[in-house]
């Protein structure tokens, strides 16, 4: 009997054993059809300014270093400004559009993934997550994973309209229905909240383990038109 | 990791613990004034902590009762995303299906991120005698990789090691650097380790990763870490291996919300860990990086047992690792001393299933049921409940001392006869409050050397309990 056969048999036997098999099989497709009957903490239900607020805080709590930016064509210029700080020349950027459509001017930006000797990186969030001031972000042509991790600093920009108050709220946004042929979630997706640490030796906790040393929030204001 | 297990030798761990003061101080710094303050931090930011905790016992529980169904369901999409799911009964047949892989990619060295159920396997000992060589790349790991040990505690390995130690092993290890160089700082001894495993990562020809959570609604698998080191893992190889165990399977994306909701919460008392990392098959075709082959092994190695067994309770564990940071045992021996990979309190029922309740049976001994691990338990397992249905069994297997069984006889010989229990209380509380007159307790007693050992034993005042009870005494 191959292995698969043999575990499904012997789970089969022990839980119809104890439970109504019918009821047990239409038990777990209702329950993936129904959802989680979870709780949402209250932290995780603000709005309106409260949400960007809390968002903002939470992620400087986890040592995110978080700018508030007027505008998307603000961009180019703090970024200037940080490479500068840190006597870099060159950015590796996600390649994204409105990235793209950017006045560079003098900056030498290079548009694709991640590499080892990237010193600084700049992607766009696909979400946030005011309740732990989490940043999502989602894989894809457009979205390299490998920029998330490889910089010593990351700069990531998200649009204060794509935050959101909980994490439920951005599964339901990228969640591809069922019935699709297609794979349901984007290859990889990364909650990141602050840069990353390590407390591995004596539990001193030191930032910049693998992942960048710091992380640098970019929040452009909602556009009212 | 050697897989063979030195739980026989508990006592002698144990003691060689005691007396090892370096130790003693790391485990007062990480557990007491680490650990346990940190989770009642994290606590105090979330008011709604206890009833996500309940929530949490019962949706794994629900899990438990349509396991089937849910790995069914989790192994199809798996396969839309385009990823294969291996099944594998034991340990042997996990360590194969991941050798095989590893070969058709013609892979010489494999980078891993942190895994308990490599560990449970014995995995990089069997890549290792297939000349592959496996790169542990969470810092802690590879600190003991360096110096060949088990890891000590399910999640800081390397906590038992002190900076000066570590300075020493980099030293050893790193030959090509200059070896006056200065490794007195932390941070120092950070940089040189992500230098050196930077390089690595970029070079693997297959990462392993293990997974905290399995969703059967999307077919995803997640890992949580804070260095990044495990989703390097999982993006930089064109393989990708995700080495993981049953129970670990959700219905939906919200379930492993709820439970990332107080996995690092308690554990280290951080709202979230930095990266929680969540993997959907392989790369996509347009995709500009991410694995093109990606496996799911499945292992069940005596879970599906469990399951059926009194001890079923146990496989609700999320391994956070709470109720080892909060067991006064643990506290004052460390991990090595258990002989096996899991420690603690969670360890002491896991162990006697995996390696036989012969080798064992010390380790559900090895506690004073006072209750801290289930109250810590994010998902309320009746841990102390668990360890005393090993212990009855290991009597009935005969596995416990010869005095142990006599003291047990005598007394059950005594309870099941009240006026014999009464009769002989009242003489021996007489004779030991006579022989204790004026002192008021015993620096020495014939029988009590365990005791008095290190401290005195308090001798009786006044009648029994019962006799006091009876006079009206309330």
């Amino acid at each position: 009997m191959s292995a698969r056969k043999d575990i499904f048999a012997r789970l089969k036997t022990t839980l119809d054993r104890v439970h109504n098999p019918t009821v047990r099989y239409s038990g777990a497709d209702q329950r993936i059809q129904d959802g989680s009957p979870a709780l949402i903490p209250e932290r995780g239900r603000s709005g309106g300014p409260a949400k960007t607020a809390l968002f903002a805080s939470e992620a400087e709590r986890a040592d995110a270093d978080v700018r508030r930016l007027a505008h998307m064509a603000d961009v180019p210029g703090v970024v200037k400004r940080i490479l500068t700080e840190a006597k870099i020349t060159a950015l590796k950027a996600a390649p994204d559009k409105t990235l793209q459509a950017m006045d560079w001017a003098d900056i030498g930006v290079a548009f694709g993934r991640g590499e080892g000797s990237d010193h600084i990186g700049l992607s766009v969030a696909y979400g946030g997550v005011a309740e732990t001031g989490t940043l999502v972000m989602a894989s894809g042509p457009r979205s390299p994973t490998t920029l998330n991790f490889l910089p010593d600093v990351h700069m990531v920009v998200i649009r204060e309209e794509d935050i959101t108050a909980n994490y439920e709220e951005v599964w339901d946004r990228l969640r591809v229905e069922a019935e699709s042929d297609a794979p349901r979630l984007p290859r990889t997706v990364n909650w990141i909240t602050g840069p990353s640490r390590t407390a591995d030796i004596e539990q001193t906790l030191l930032l910049g383990a693998h992942g960048p040393r710091k992380l640098i929030i970019l929040l452009i204001d909602a556009q009212t038109s | 990791m050697s897989q063979d297990p030195k739980c026989h030798d508990f006592q002698l761990g144990a003691k060689k613990a005691l007396d090892d003061e370096r130790l003693q101080t790391l485990l007062g710094r990480t557990l007491e004034n680490g650990f346990q303050k940190k989770r009642l931090q994290g606590m105090s930011r979330l008011p709604e902590y206890e009833q996500l905790r309940d929530q949490a016992r019962d949706l794994k529980d629900h899990v438990l009762d349509h396991l089937d169904m849910y790995l069914a369901r989790f192994e199809a999409e798996v396969t839309k995303a385009g990823g294969q799911v291996h099944w594998a009964r034991d340990a042997a047949e996990a360590r194969d299906i991941i050798l095989d892989i590893c070969i058709k990619a013609e892979a010489k060295t494999v980078s891993k991120g942190k895994s308990m159920i490599a560990e449970e396997i014995g995995l990089n000992d069997h890549l290792i005698a297939n000349a592959i060589t496996p790169i542990e790349t969470d810092l802690g790991e590879y600190i003991i990789q360096l110096r060949d040990e088990p890891p000590s505690h399910i999640i800081a390995p390397a906590f038992h090691i002190s900076k000066e130690q570590v300075a020493e092993t980099f030293k050893d290890s790193h030959t090509h650097l200059d070896p006056d160089r200065d490794l007195s700082e932390p941070t120092t001894l950070l940089n040189e380790a992500r230098g050196e495993l930077r390089e690595k990562f970029l070079r693997a020809d297959v990462g392993i990763t293990g997974a905290n959570i399995l969703v059967a609604e999307t077919g995803t698998a997640m890992i949580v870490t804070n260095e990044g080191n495990g989703d390097l893992t999982q993006d930089l190889p064109p393989v990708h291996i995700a080495l993981t165990s049953i129970e670990k399977v959700v219905p939906t994306l919200e379930d492993a919300t709820l439970i990332l909701r107080l996995l690092a919460r308690t554990a280290t008392g951080q709202e979230q860990s930095v990266y929680n990392t969540f993997f959907t098959g392989a790369k996509r075709p347009t995709d500009i990086d991410g694995p093109d082959e990606y496996h799911v092994v499945l292992l069940d190695n005596g879970r599906s047992e469990l399951l059926g067994s009194e001890f079923r309770d146990i496989l609700r564990c999320i391994r956070c690792g709470a109720c080892i940071n909060h067991c006064p045992v643990y506290g004052v021996t460390s991990g090595h001393a258990y002989g096996w990979v899991y420690p603690g309190p969670m360890g002491s029922v896991l162990t006697p299933h995996f390696v036989g309740i012969e080798e064992a049976h010390l380790l559900p001994g090895a506690s004073t049921f006072c209750g801290r691990c289930e109250e810590v338990c994010p998902v309320r397992i009746p841990l102390p409940q668990l360890l005393r249905n090993w212990r009855v069994r290991a009597f009935e297997k005969g596995l416990s001392g010869g005095a142990q069984r006599l003291g047990l006889g005598v007394w059950a010989a005594l309870a099941r006869r009240p006026w014999l229990y009464r009769l002989t209380m009242n003489f021996a509380i007489a004779a030991l409050g006579m022989l204790a007159r004026g002192k008021g307790s015993f620096k020495r007693l014939l029988g009590a050397g365990g005791w008095t050992k290190t401290r005195d034993l308090p001798a009786p005042q006044g009648g029994t309990f019962q006799s006091r009870y009876a006079k009206g005494e309330r």
